[in-house]
């Protein structure tokens, strides 16, 4: 990937204009090698801290007390420009995990203007105007006497603005295109040509640039995209990235056997979440479903621990009572069912799908069930779904808030807290097997099961996942960081 | 002055004779051509003209005045419209590859129209206008002119009377030329007062605290109010007329209009702004936002004629805005009725000045046609706003070199 622009020296003294300011616009790319290694680290770790931004970001007030002593929790304590240096670099490798598709980047970006919020926020104020004078930001703060002549103006302009304030912190002078949000709705001063903001409003603006300036990027970076996929090195690592569930996978299949087939049915409906209720009872009704839901739902089955033999005979007996006789079934789908289970030909990825995956990937079209329900049902016929599983109306009006602002995952937490009767779920949710073992977990009333079986779990590899034998070395860190990350609690 | 009657079956006769005579070609150029500081910006400019029989066309472009002169001559538009600055030659937009012909640049425009305020004038409806709604189109160019010049620094702004029910606000600065289409709507909406069609009875609220920009059109209102809304339009002077008022007032308030000295006052037992925005739902403008917003909108042009009035789309001269009076705006059949006047005082310059090209001595000629008729004064206006933007540019390119200390 070509990037214009100056080379910049790294020798010596100079690594400190390089990264001279703690907060960037990552307006260039870097330029120096790094190791492959180094390559997936920072990668992953960012993907970390951006993850842990969207968690806080949905269960305390952005930019609380709360809010941000977490977040300083996360921030490692490194050299400063060692920080900096990552930061940098691994916020660009990120981007090319992130451009391809529209939700992809939607997430990046509003998981990275969040961080940049916080830590904008936190610099002192003479750090602030330096960062906005080192990127061009024709932003001047406006002198005291000006201020002062045009106090009672600020005042009827902005919100939340006294005299007091406008005497003790900054006003800052913007070209009013920069400001158009503010414009628009009428909640600024103008003054030839120039919007008058309020220093509590500044970072908005700054904020405004950010996502501008990004959403570009990513397009561009989208666009040079071929070009570093066909680096066999790094293509499966950042398709990995961009699908990652970062957390337990449920590849390993634990109590198998002990789920029968008789139990399905009473288990769709308390411990399912809505996406596999969904799927089954089309399932049950149509006797039948599509290759989207057949993979989405079976491997969701494989991950509660339904065993192969126990997997053919569920849908065997119920493709049956449909148009399927059993000859056919046995010569077309028992051959993907057992591929499922890794019993046929060489797969890479056969893990039950996270949410992420559900939601982002292969949306479904007429005649498909498959997908999730929050995100790809329309709201009139969410809304009826959820009254006919008896969900309160104003739960449901809970729900449908959360889907109008696109928080999937939130939305089903939200059922399963309605469902089960409880305050606060006590996880976030990044699966549907994880709702499942949850869910179980609490009608059964038992805690201590759970962490028994995490730590069977980190002890063993995962072979669904290693596929460079090769790169066994520096892929076992990758998978390690993966592992670390899969018990949030 | 007397106004010649105007009759739409005669323009197939009176355009031919503007537009070889009298349409100001050079300074329309001028114009457009915005110092010839932009490679191409007349070029690729987006023309589209309305021909007898209601047949339009689209992308029309010219490569130099004398080919926008001849086609006009040629073709004979009944309406001429002005699009934006395009990436390529509008002529050719078919030849390139589909995508990348895109409009690139075009003036912040303002359409208000008479009809929009039906709804709050008592005089007139739909495509007719009068001495006594007119005052509405005043108060309008005084709010909005005030506004993009204090608070979003234009300078260059072109106000044109359209013809026939509503003036056009042409902003012709660099900045305005380059805005995006976010920036249009949020220019538009900052100057949006007035929010709701027909089912929305009350259509301004306002609430504290009151913004410096609200503020200033009010005193703007505030001057014309008594006499436009009381004596003009009489809006207290029928039941009928003071139920549409009351209608505005806040369910739960007991209240009633007076009027007290020159002002509308409402007294009632409670505080808000409501005597405000009944003053502001009669009076201020309301802009159309999709005529603004849009960066490849068409918009008719100054000089065009209306069909329907036959009068002259003309320049408005700020300084005589109050005794501005559109059924004093030259008609097409006026003017070319003056033309065919002979002038006593007319030289024969013309055997002497043989020598010259053909264009410049056509020109000489329609500038001595036009300045025989009552377009000449309007045309000086137009003279008075391109020296200020040539004068604007000038400053600007020295403050440029000054700077890169070029001398």
């Amino acid at each position: 990937m070509q990037f214009p622009g100056r080379r910049k020296k790294l020798i010596g003294s100079s690594q400190n204009d390089l990264y001279d300011h703690c907060l960037q616009f990552y307006g260039q790319p870097p330029l120096e090698n790094i190791s492959l290694t180094e390559f997936e680290t920072f990668a992953v770790e960012r993907l970390k801290l951006l993850k842990t931004v969207e968690n806080l970001g949905v269960s305390c007030v952005k930019n609380s007390e709360q809010y941000t002593k977490k977040l300083d929790a996360e921030i490692s304590r490194i050299s400063e420009y060692e920080k900096r240096r990552k930061d940098h670099i691994s916020h660009f490798i990120l981007r090319l995990a992130y451009c391809q598709t529209e939700d992809l980047r939607r997430w990046f970006i509003q998981q990275e203007m969040d961080l940049f919020r916080y830590r904008f926020n936190d610099l002192h104020s003479k750090h602030k105007t330096d960062f906005l004078h080192k990127n061009n930001l024709k932003y001047e703060t406006v002198s005291a006497e000006e201020k002062k002549s045009l106090q009672d103006k600020l005042i009827a302009s902005s919100y939340g603005l006294s005299g007091t304030k406008v005497e003790e912190h900054d006003v800052y002078k913007v070209p009013f295109q920069d400001a158009l949000d503010l414009v628009r709705t009428r909640k600024v001063y103008l003054l030839a040509g120039n919007a008058y903001i309020p220093h509590h409003e500044i970072v908005t603006i700054v904020l405004n640039d950010f996502r501008t300036r990004l959403s570009k990027a990513l397009a561009m970076t989208a666009r040079s995209l071929p070009a570093v996929q066909s680096d066999e090195r790094l293509q499966p690592l950042l398709s990995h990235l961009s699908h990652a569930y970062v957390g337990q996978d449920y590849s390993i299949q634990k109590n198998i056997g002990k789920i029968s087939l008789e139990q399905i049915d009473a288990l769709s409906g308390k411990s399912f979440p809505l996406c596999m209720r969904h799927l089954h009872k089309a399932l049950r009704e149509n006797h039948h479903l599509r290759h989207g839901g057949r993979m989405q739902y079976g491997l969701f089955l494989k991950g509660i621990g339904l065993s192969l033999e126990q997997a053919l005979q569920f849908w065997r007996s119920e493709f049956v009572k449909g148009k399927v006789d059993a000859d056919k079934f046995d010569k077309a789908y028992a051959y993907s069912v057992r591929h499922m289970f890794g019993k046929e030909g060489k797969r890479t990825d056969y893990t039950p799908y996270s949410c992420m995956k559900v939601i982002l990937s292969n949306p479904p079209s007429q005649g498909d069930y498959h997908g999730c329900p929050f995100r790809h049902s329309d709201p009139e016929l969410l809304k009826q779904k959820l009254q006919n599983y008896k969900v309160s109306p104003s739960g449901t009006n809970q729900i449908l808030e959360l889907v109008k602002g696109m928080h999937y995952q939130l939305a089903c937490q939200k059922y399963f807290e309605l469902t089960h009767n409880v305050e606060d779920a006590g996880f976030s949710l990044n699966h549907p097997n994880q709702y499942f073992t949850e869910s179980q977990k609490l009608l059964s009333g038992g805690r201590d099961i759970k962490k028994e079986v995490d730590m069977s779990q980190r002890s063993q590899e995962n072979p669904a996942s290693v596929t460079r034998p090769s790169q066994a070395n520096s892929k076992q860190i990758f998978l390690d960081e993966i592992q670390e990350l899969s018990d949030p609690s | 002055m007397p106004t010649s009657d105007y009759d739409p079956a005669c323009l197939p006769d009176l355009l031919p004779l503007y537009y070889r005579r009298l349409f100001p070609f050079s300074q329309y150029y001028r114009w457009l051509s915005y110092g010839g500081v932009s490679k191409n910006y007349f070029q690729n400019r987006e023309f589209s003209f309305t021909l007898k029989d209601d047949i339009y066309v689209r992308y029309q472009s010219f490569t130099t005045q004398n080919e926008l002169e001849k086609e006009m001559q040629k073709m004979v538009p009944y309406k001429i419209d002005i699009g934006a600055v395009y990436s390529h030659r509008p002529s050719q937009h078919n030849a390139v590859k589909s995508g990348t012909f895109q409009a690139l640049e075009k003036e912040l425009v303002f359409d208000i129209d008479m009809t929009d305020y039906d709804d709050v004038r008592r005089c007139c409806s739909a495509a007719d206008i009068c001495s006594k709604c007119w005052t509405l189109m005043t108060i309008a160019i005084r709010i909005l002119d005030r506004a993009l010049r204090e608070d979003f620094g234009f300078h260059h702004l072109l106000w044109v009377y359209s013809g026939r029910r509503g003036v056009h606000c042409w902003v012709c600065d660099d900045a305005a030329r380059k805005l995006s289409v976010a920036a249009r709507s949020a220019v538009a909406e900052y100057l949006s007062l007035i929010k709701g069609g027909e089912e929305t009875v009350r259509k301004v609220v306002l609430s504290d605290p009151i913004h410096p920009f609200i503020n200033h059109s009010l005193s703007v209102v505030e001057r014309y109010f008594c006499q436009y809304a009381i004596v003009e339009q009489d809006i207290l002077g029928s039941k009928e007329s003071v139920d549409k008022v009351l209608a505005l007032l806040p369910e739960d308030i007991l209240s009633f209009p007076v009027v007290l000295g020159a002002q509308l006052t409402v007294i009632s037992l409670s505080l808000t702004y409501f005597d405000k925005e009944i003053m502001l739902q009669y009076c201020y403008p309301r802009l159309d936002v999709n005529v603004s917003k849009g960066v490849n909108h068409l918009l008719k042009s100054p000089f065009s004629i209306h069909p329907k009035t036959g009068r002259i789309s003309v320049p408005i001269d700020l300084k005589e805005l109050n005794t501005f009076d559109p059924f004093e705006v030259p008609t097409i059949s006026l003017i070319c009725e003056e033309l065919e006047r002979p002038r006593a005082d007319e030289a024969e310059d013309d055997d002497v000045k043989d020598k010259e090209n053909e264009q410049e001595a056509g020109e000489r000629r329609r500038i001595r046609d036009y300045k025989r008729t009552s377009l000449a004064k309007y045309v000086k206006v137009f003279d008075r706003f391109l020296e200020a933007m040539a004068r604007s540019r000038k400053g600007e390119m020295l403050q440029k070199s000054d700077l890169q200390k070029d001398f």
